[in-house]
């Protein structure tokens, strides 16, 4: 089978989106000639030429209206923001405009469109250009939210985002770029709104997304050796939300543990753990366990860094917690260590 | 100089003559118990009125919360806008927008945005959908000197301009953003001098006659018709009210000026012009006004009696349902 990175996974759908359908156009800051800031549009201005792959000022809220616009008489624009941590200057058009006005105008106003960004920590970014915020927009009813963990899904879910007749915040991964993974030469789809069981287990459900999710198997391979059976639901979309999927691998298991990127306090862990505490809590064996970020903003120090990110280290520490065993050293190599 | 001819200037004044009377008569519905806010737009008619009459039924407006006129001047129904300030069922968005949000697919009307400034850049990539489609229509975002302060102005204006986009921007600079005046907000003496700064045509008229806004708007239009690009027009004018109802505009503003302006009032001075030219009658006047009384009267009755809608439809049009193919 053929394998493709993310980054080009993510080009071939909107490669293919743009020419099934003249009416998908990109938009952004140097995506042209540049490919864009992670080089996902590389190629695409030669392609389809200035008209459709648009370069844009610096002006995210400029870029987040234009989309709506242009979504509002019929084209169905995908916009790059650069940074999720620059899309509070477009969030004014995201969560007041393109949320709301099919709602506000009684159903009579579609908005197909997507905004692509991404985003998390591991580059020694600091602050600024390293923050997970997807619990932001899945708390706005109006918007879909979409996180691909894989080159196949990062490719499936585009399709289906720039499909869809409702703006989709598509947030990717920076650190995911580079992966590889199958992706076939045939058109696929991948809908949104449903989870993936990522591996089976008995012992504990993990729900967890993006680059968490690779983590969490490195994580659920090393305790198998232990005996302890970790199952990996991703649910991909956080709106819609697949709950059946989380509910009926927590009433197997017994135990829920939720692990993201983005910081603890408010993130979409406490609210899948609400969902589970709701609707599954005669199932449950043990207190939910989130593992997040700590609450802090992200330092540029890489230790620092690595100490606020959850990594293996830390989702094995909490799952040998979670089945009372004995706390004691990952026998693998954890993410940062490398750099170390 | 523009020729208009006599027909032309009867529409708008028949426009400003439905604005108004819808209006005064929202407030006074509102008073009875309506709920929300109005932001009464009167004494601002003639820019919506005149800019829309020189526009075709598939070029776009985007509006803003003090949007009435605007929405009226492109066409609107008196009765399916009364309905939408009465939050029923039969209003233009089935009650979920109100006063301040009214909007019209069928008409091309996208919206009028709550937060000053938003339908901006909204209007520029409305505008850029239509030139890809290759589509000779324009977009003209209406909004207010306050929206002239914001981001979104900065942004909105700037794509455009780099882009040729076919939008006109429309401020009617009322010279308060609420209450406080254009002076506290800028050291600029004429607003669309912030043209200049995106190397756009920009006009400063005065927006309570016909005649001058007329000239502009038909400049800009034809410049974006044409695939020139966008314009600034400011029209200066003034609202009669404060800024909703629940604001006399007094605190702010001198009982002076305010009455200063109403000398200036749109409508009174084109009717006069009209009158004087002879393009109209005592007698068709007085049928405009009837004929609007009675189509405002039909308008409150249907409102009135309309359903609201049903609790279950507070869950509906969050999303689009219908699927791509």
């Amino acid at each position: 089978m053929r394998e493709l990175t993310y980054r080009e996974a993510l080009r071939e759908a909107l490669r293919e989106e743009m020419k099934r359908d003249s009416s998908v156009f990109l938009l952004g800051e140097d995506i042209a000639e540049y490919g864009g800031a992670y080089k996902v549009t590389q190629g695409l201005v030669d392609e389809f030429g200035h008209e459709r792959v648009r370069n844009t000022p610096l002006a995210e809220s400029g870029i987040a209206g234009a989309a709506v616009g242009a979504a509002l008489v019929g084209m169905r624009p995908v916009a790059e923001i650069m940074y999720i941590d620059f899309s509070p200057i477009a969030m004014e058009q995201i969560f007041n405009q393109m949320a709301k006005l099919r709602y506000m105008t009684g159903g009579m106003i579609k908005v197909p469109l997507v905004i692509r960004t991404q985003q998390g920590g591991g580059v020694a970014a600091a602050a600024h250009h390293s923050q997970c915020w997807e619990a932001l927009y899945a708390h706005i009813p109006g918007l879909k939210v979409v996180l691909p963990s894989t080159p196949y899904d990062a490719k499936g879910l585009l399709k289906s985002s720039i499909r869809e007749n409702n703006p989709v915040i598509f947030i990717e991964s920076k650190k995911l770029y580079g992966e590889t993974g199958v992706v076939p030469e045939e058109e696929y789809l991948v809908p949104l709104g449903k989870a993936e069981v990522r591996r089976q287990g008995d012992d504990i459900t993990v729900v967890t997304y993006s680059l968490s999710m690779h983590r969490v198997l490195k994580v659920a391979e090393a305790l198998e050796k232990d005996g302890v059976g970790i199952e990996v639901i991703e649910p991909r979309t956080l709106n819609p939300l697949d709950e059946d999927t989380i509910l009926s691998s927590v009433k197997k298991t017994g135990r829920l543990m939720i692990v993201h990127e983005a910081c603890l306090t408010g993130g979409f862990g406490g609210e899948i753990a609400a969902i589970v505490a709701e609707k599954a809590f005669d199932h449950l064996d043990a207190p939910i366990k989130r593992v997040a970020a700590l609450d802090s903003p992200i330092p540029f120090n890489p230790r620092l860094e690595d100490y606020i990110i959850p990594n293996e280290r830390d989702i094995w520490a909490a799952a040998l917690e979670l089945i009372g065993t004995e706390s004691r050293e990952y026998p693998g190599e954890a993410a940062a260590d490398a750099a170390k | 100089m523009l020729e208009i001819s006599g027909e032309k200037l009867k529409e708008i004044y028949t426009t400003m003559v439905r604005i108004r009377a819808f209006e005064e008569r929202a407030i006074v519905e509102y008073r009875k118990g309506l709920p929300g806010f109005i932001h009464s737009s009167a004494g601002q008619e003639a820019i919506p009125a005149t800019v829309c009459a020189f526009l075709k039924a598939d070029d776009y407006i985007i509006s803003t919360h003090r949007g009435h006129a605007d929405i009226i001047a492109k066409g609107a129904r008196l009765d399916k806008m009364m309905a939408e300030l009465f939050a029923k069922e039969t209003g233009y968005c089935k009650g979920k927008g109100g006063s301040m949000h009214i909007a019209a697919v069928e008409l091309n009307i996208l919206g009028a945005t709550g937060v000053v400034g938003d339908g901006i850049p909204i209007a520029s990539g409305a505008a850029l959908g239509c030139k890809m489609q290759k589509r000779d229509s324009v977009v003209v975002a209406f909004f207010g000197d306050g929206a002239m302060m914001t981001g979104s102005f900065h942004e909105g204006v700037g794509l455009a301009a780099c882009w040729d986009l076919p939008v006109i921007f429309v401020c009617s600079n009322n010279m308060y953003a609420m209450s406080t005046p254009v002076r506290y907000h800028t050291k600029m003496k004429d607003l669309s001098d912030k043209a200049k700064a995106y190397n756009i045509p920009g006009v400063t008229v005065d927006g309570n006659d016909t005649m001058a806004v007329a000239e502009a708007a038909n400049k800009a239009i034809e410049r974006a018709r044409s695939g020139k690009g966008p314009t600034l027009i400011v029209g200066n004018t003034y609202r009669h009210y404060g800024h909703h109802m629940g604001d006399p505009g007094t605190s702010y503003r001198t009982k002076e000026e305010i009455e200063e302006w109403k000398k200036r009032d749109p409508i009174t001075r084109l009717e006069a012009q009209l009158l004087q030219k002879k393009i109209i009658t005592e007698s068709e006047l007085k049928k405009i006004q009837t004929s609007i009384t009675r189509e405002l009267d039909e308008a409150v009755k249907f409102a009135a009696e309309s359903p609201e809608p049903k609790v279950e439809e507070a869950l509906e049009d969050i999303y689009c349902v219908e699927v791509e193919k």
